[in-house]
């Protein structure tokens, strides 16, 4: 390194940075590329283990997954694009999984439904998030929280989607004690989210599930 | 120079106690109280944040006399955020449900106070060698923190430790709880405080004559 070269001209700077931005930019893409495979996987057994775990499938091991996902799930349907089907056979009865997808207080929510071979009463739920507040939102993650979801009905006789997550002890009008489920005490917003979400994401089921029958 | 002179040894052993990242100059303690509320996540968290320290300051000690003074943040910067980016795709590959807990932290790693401190105070002045025993020695001297304080908040908070109950059933019997306050990240604030106040005592008490 000779002494004399002027690192603070501009000409050096202007080239030190470009040399510095295109070696990163291809060590960056390098490694990414290498890992792509690898943590693809990765994210497909955990989309897996998160459509067993409405399934009432819960804490697997990670190599046990792959192969209890091929036993349950018979099907994978997706009849207009937009609306994923699952078809899983569990204990020889049949149950639907359908995705949910919202948001919350501070980011994303999503989850899986699995819903008994009557397309209406639910099997069982999981739920995730981005980022709710760790202790109050993020309970939403946990299996108390989901496990209030089993046994109860999704639709109302007018097939509007009934199933909600209401403040304990709030009264709703026309809302049957069977698609109620409670919110978290201290988690209003990530709790109306996933109501809102239930709401939104399960009206276009029933069709699905109907035609499905 | 010898590999363990007095300064190396130095700048690998005084991070860990009396000039500790988190507990002497309180840096990164976003980080800290952020995803110490279970041990494995601490652990990782740890030892990223060292493997990253010390690469970047191996880095850009080689290239310390290279670096134009008038853009060298944004040279240190490019560094750690380069280095951060490989660490947190070899976690999602290699590691995937612990990368999931960690969320944006390691993302967030690039921000940490502790990195950009050693660059600039340390690595941009220092030959590699103790600029990479500096890296692991502030590294480590958070990492171990990291982990006093998920050892705590994992135990009282949930009852166990590496996700293996510890606490026995009897205990509940008789009515322990365990205390859901832990989780939560204020708690990892006060037990900081508590580790910076221990620290300090066992320093001082060292220092008397």
């Amino acid at each position: 390194m000779s002494k004399k070269l002027n690192t603070n001209s501009n000409l050096y700077i202007v080239i030190y940075a470009t040399v510095m931005v295109v070696i990163v930019a291809f060590l960056l893409a390098f490694v990414s590329k290498a890992l792509q495979k690898k943590s693809d996987a990765n994210v497909a057994i955990d989309k897996k283990s998160q459509i067993l775990a409405a399934l009432c499938i819960r804490s697997l091991d990670k190599d046990m997954v792959e192969a209890k996902y091929a036993e349950v799930v018979k099907e994978e349907k997706d009849l207009d694009g937009d609306h994923p089907l699952y078809v899983c056979e569990v204990d020889g009865q049949t149950k639907y999984v359908v995705p949910v997808k919202g948001m919350g207080l501070w980011g994303g929510l999503w989850g899986y439904i699995g819903i008994n071979d009557d397309g209406n009463t639910v099997y069982g739920a999981y739920f995730s998030h981005e980022s709710e507040t760790a202790g109050l939102g993020a309970l939403i993650a946990e299996l108390p929280f989901q496990e209030q979801f089993k046994d109860k009905k999704i639709f109302d006789s007018d097939g509007n989607v009934a199933l909600s997550v209401v403040k304990v002890g709030k009264k709703i009008d026309g809302l049957d004690e069977g698609s109620r489920c409670d919110a978290l005490t201290g988690a209003t917003l990530t709790s109306d989210g996933v109501d809102q979400m239930l709401k939104s994401c399960l009206g276009k089921y029933k069709e699905i599930l109907n035609n499905n029958q | 120079m010898a590999f363990l002179s007095k300064q190396n040894k130095e700048a690998l052993v005084e991070p860990l106690n009396r000039n500790n990242p988190i507990v002497a100059q309180v840096l990164g303690i976003c980080s800290a109280l952020a995803v110490t509320a279970q041990l494995k996540p601490a652990i990782v968290m740890g030892l990223s944040v060292t493997v990253i320290t010390a690469m970047a300051n191996v880095v850009i000690s080689l290239l310390r006399n290279t670096i134009p003074n008038r853009i060298r943040i944004i040279v240190q910067l490019v560094v750690v955020a380069a280095l951060v980016t490989i660490v947190s795709m070899v976690l999602k590959a290699f590691l995937y449900d612990v990368s999931v807990q960690l969320s944006v932290y390691v993302g967030l790693i690039i921000t940490n106070c502790i990195l950009m401190g050693r660059l600039e105070a340390f690595a941009m002045q220092q030959k590699v060698l103790p600029s990479l025993l500096d890296g692991i020695g502030n590294g480590l001297g958070y990492a171990w923190i990291l982990v006093v304080v998920a050892f705590f908040r994992e135990l009282l908070g949930n009852g166990t430790l590496l996700g293996y109950t510890v606490i026995p059933q009897g205990a509940y019997d008789l009515g322990y709880m365990n205390n859901g306050m832990m989780t939560m990240p204020a708690m990892a604030l006060i037990i900081v405080g508590c580790v910076i106040w221990a620290n300090c005592a066992f320093n001082n008490r060292k220092n008397k004559p």
